[in-house]
């Protein structure tokens, strides 16, 4: 219960983060990614920001278990492979595309726009292909009833 | 950079980040929306409960801020639905390959100086500024 109400609540906190910051309007971040254009370094001042209180915060974070978890899982991944390169690539081209990211996308579901709801339901089906494109081609070592770091991502 | 906000933007990123910081402290995890929907997609693993939470976080936020005054978010989306849908299935495929998006790998990653993440976010960044040029500069499509 308590794991779930801290969810809701960083949740809640996240999304505001992403209306008030104004990352929920695509053409704002289309204007971040519009060089060649009217540029809007918008974008770049959200990173920071959220980089500099990340950075902190983490280091503190570290020292500690976390209050409602037996321990932190902190990703153990570091190479830069060809997963990485290609899907971080088409990633990036389906962000070019719409202006939309996953978490953006998933709080403008608020609206009730078709057009929302069609690009989540496509995310959700395109990480579901992948996952099991995945399984087939490269089946993960067995890990127990853990989620893996790789799952905690992203 | 008529639209440039960097105040409301600062504001913005300290609150994502408080919220990654926040994740980490209490539950343990990183604040990674691509993992976080991802793992409703893989089978359950007893650990759902907090990531449904968070989902439902995310979207009742917009409408708590619109009862405070802020307006809600308008997206403008591609008049085609075969864009929409495209660019639906890329950013889902390309996050579960490359193991994060922004959130994930943009901030989180990033803020543990991961250079995998740092990586991973040049190259979505770099491939997306190319796919605007090409679209708005290019080929002069409105999307």
């Amino acid at each position: 219960m308590k794991t779930i109400l801290a969810g809701l609540l960083c949740g809640l906190v996240f999304g505001a983060g992403l209306v008030i910051s104004g990352m929920t309007e695509t053409q704002k971040v289309k204007g971040f990614l519009d060089i060649l254009g009217d540029w809007d370094p918008s974008l770049a001042v959200v990173m920071a920001a959220a980089l500099i209180v990340v950075g902190v915060g983490y280091a503190f974070a570290r020292r500690s278990r976390p209050l409602f978890a037996a321990r932190s899982l902190w990703p153990t991944k570091t190479a830069i492979d060809p997963p990485l390169v290609f899907g971080a690539a088409l990633f990036g081209i389906g962000w070019g595309l719409i202006g939309f990211c996953p978490g953006p996308a998933i709080t403008d579901l608020s609206t009730g726009a078709p057009s929302v709801i069609v690009f989540v339901a496509m995310m959700a089906l395109g990480m579901a292909a992948q996952n099991l494109w995945q399984r087939r081609h490269a089946p993960p070592p067995a890990l127990g009833n853990e989620p893996t770091l790789e799952a905690s991502r992203g | 950079m008529a639209s440039f906000t960097p105040l409301s933007a600062a504001i913005g990123g300290a609150l994502i980040g408080l919220s990654a910081v926040m994740l980490m402290m209490l539950n343990g995890r990183i604040a990674g929306i691509s993992g976080i929907v991802g793992n409703f997609l893989r089978f359950p693993r007893g650990e759902w409960s907090w990531e449904i939470a968070f989902l439902v976080g995310l979207v009742a936020a917009p409408l708590l801020l619109h009862a405070a005054g802020f307006a809600l978010p308008h997206p403008v989306m591609p008049a085609s639905w075969t864009v929409i849908v495209a660019g639906g299935l890329l950013v889902g495929f390309g996050t579960g390959w490359s193991g994060g998006c922004t959130s994930g790998h943009g901030v989180c990653g990033i803020a543990r100086f991961s250079t995998r993440s740092i990586a991973a976010t040049l190259i979505f960044m770099a491939t997306a500024m190319i796919v605007v040029a090409v679209t708005r500069h290019v080929l002069g499509a409105a999307l």
